[in-house]
């Protein structure tokens, strides 16, 4: 068995421009991967947009740097996750492969096992 | 087991022989037990060591194979064991074995890995150019010197390239398995895709002197008949080997006395393999019994319609643009687009090719494709629109990395330019 954490990278723009019927219907796709796939799903949240994030740097002399925005400039930017358990790749990619984004897609890494 | 000693020569040459037929199958099965690609790959190659130090007194064994996949199944084992207490830089492969499990040691019912070891090799979660160096190096048994010289790279370069895809197939835990019917038919195309890709690049080699780096077209073609014999009742994988059967079959008509290469067009017919013919005929009419027909058989097809024409002149362009169009609908590619030109100017003229052809010169993908502007520039000869072919000769000569290719276009530039050049207005 091992965990693999799934990253819904999603374009902002496009959840900025859907309607509230979109919106709730991508909600709803989520609550219905999450049912179908619970036995398999160790966690997972949405995410406050890159509006709300803050990057904290440590400089070379040892101070903290905190500034506004998120590390990397994309067009996609993390949205959301799953943890997802599996005995192996190919069954964490076969529920990777269905879980729901707008105009975007999702990074799949296993989780290094503490 | 003959018990008669043989000369350490003959030993040598049949395990050679053993080593082309046999390696897969023994690393396959070693891979399921060792749980690890490198210590598999160690131990398949000990065997095949032990094999040439042992068979002189002992003999060699009445099933070669069977006896190097027990020393090096029962060599992994003991690795494995050893080590069992030991950290791991690597999780292991993923296998439903457990080391503990009895293995059938007498060498009669080994089971045939080779399935899981190609998918593994050609997982799509590797980049394709790793699942190409993985294939050759495991499947193959190519060393990585090999095939770094295959691709023309740097064997520090490939070496690097073949780790790094192991690692990861142990890091994300790829299972050493043959994928679940749901994802089969595309877990086999990416397998084809491989194998073509394999076959293609040594058939025209993009650099260097050869056109055809024989080797690597023999070892796509060989993978290709393994995989028709592990996976018997997938159309797709018939259409490539009968493909591949009819696109070698030219070979010995391919290049000229001087090593140029020669147009479908001149080649000499009876120079092409007649066995390979009728093998890659056969294989067609299998692959299109189950419609749809695959993006494989329709290509076979149209290389069985070349192979049956006795001459240029005979061949069926109506039922070659037939096949292109049935292969453009369902997988559009800029370049069969171009093929489809191609044929469209021999059913219709160079006029109608040359209008079918604009769709695909739009194409940002095939602004540096040297077969756009060879094609455009046979088109405009052949229409008599020379100060045009010119320009069009002139750009593909610019863009073939080819050198046989590139001879050819020359050539064809050459003649233009002096038939221009009774007339002083030459650019």
């Amino acid at each position: 068995m091992a965990n693999y954490l799934a990253m819904i990278y999603d374009n902002e723009a496009a959840w900025a421009a859907a309607s509230e019927e979109d919106v709730a219907e991508m909600l709803r796709a989520h609550s219905e991967f999450g049912r179908a796939n619970g036995h398999a799903l160790r966690g997972g949240a949405r995410l406050a947009d890159s509006a709300a994030a803050t990057s904290i740097r440590k400089g070379t002399n040892g101070d903290v740097a905190v500034t506004d925005g998120t590390f990397a400039e994309t067009k996609e930017v993390l949205g959301g996750y799953y943890v997802i358990e599996a005995d192996d790749f190919d069954q964490a990619l076969a529920i990777a492969q269905q879980i729901p984004s707008l105009a975007g897609g999702i990074e799949l890494r296993p989780i290094i096992p503490s | 087991m003959g018990d008669q000693s043989h000369r350490p020569v003959d030993v040598a040459r049949t395990v050679a022989a053993v080593y082309e037929q046999e390696w897969a199958f023994v690393l396959a099965a070693t891979a399921r037990v060792a749980a690890d690609l490198d210590l598999a790959e160690e131990c398949a190659q000990d065997a095949f060591a032990q094999a040439l130090a042992s068979w002189p007194n002992g003999g060699i064994p009445l099933r070669p194979g069977a006896w190097l996949t027990t020393v090096a199944r029962r060599r992994a084992i003991e690795v494995r064991r050893r080590e069992a207490t030991l950290a791991r830089k690597f999780p292991l492969l993923v296998t439903d074995l457990q080391v503990t499990e009895e293995l059938p040691l007498d060498g009669q019912s080994i089971p045939d890995d080779r399935l899981r070891l190609i998918f593994t090799c050609c997982h799509p979660a590797l980049a394709r150019e790793a699942q190409v160096a993985l294939t050759l190096r495991l499947v193959c048994g190519l060393s990585t010197q090999e095939v770094a010289r295959a691709f023309l790279v740097k064997e520090a370069t490939m070496q690097a390239r073949i780790t790094r895809a192991k690692r990861k197939i142990a890091e994300v835990r790829i299972p050493y398995r043959v994928p679940e019917e749901v994802d089969l038919p595309q877990r086999v195309s990416a397998v084809l895709d491989v194998i073509h890709l394999v076959y293609s690049a040594g058939h025209t080699a993009g650099s260097g002197g050869a056109l055809v780096r024989g080797d690597l077209a023999a070892r796509g073609v060989s993978l290709a008949r393994m995989l028709h014999m592990l996976l018997p009742d997938d159309s797709e994988a018939t259409g490539l080997l009968a493909l591949l059967c009819l696109t070698e079959s030219r070979r010995p008509a391919r290049l000229g006395p001087h090593g140029e290469l020669m147009l479908l067009e001149d080649q000499d017919r009876g120079a092409w393999d007649r066995g390979a013919i009728a093998d890659g005929l056969q294989l067609v009419r299998i692959a299109l019994s189950h419609p749809p027909a695959g993006r494989f058989a329709l290509m076979a097809a149209i290389a069985a319609v070349h192979a049956e024409a006795p001459r240029w002149e005979d061949t069926d362009w109506r039922q070659i643009v037939g096949l292109y169009d049935l292969l453009l609908d369902r997988w559009p590619s800029p370049v069969v687009a171009l093929n489809r030109a191609a044929a469209i100017s021999f059913a219709d003229g160079p006029g109608h090719a040359l209008d079918a052809l604009q769709h695909v010169e739009a194409d940002p993908l095939l602004a540096e494709y040297p077969y756009l502007a060879a094609t455009r520039a046979d088109l405009l000869r052949r229409l008599e629109r020379t100060e045009e072919a010119i320009v069009a000769y002139a750009e593909a000569l610019r863009l073939t990395d080819n050198s046989a290719q590139a001879t050819f276009l020359a050539r064809r530039l050459r003649e233009l330019q002096s038939s221009t050049s009774d007339q002083e207005d030459t650019p």
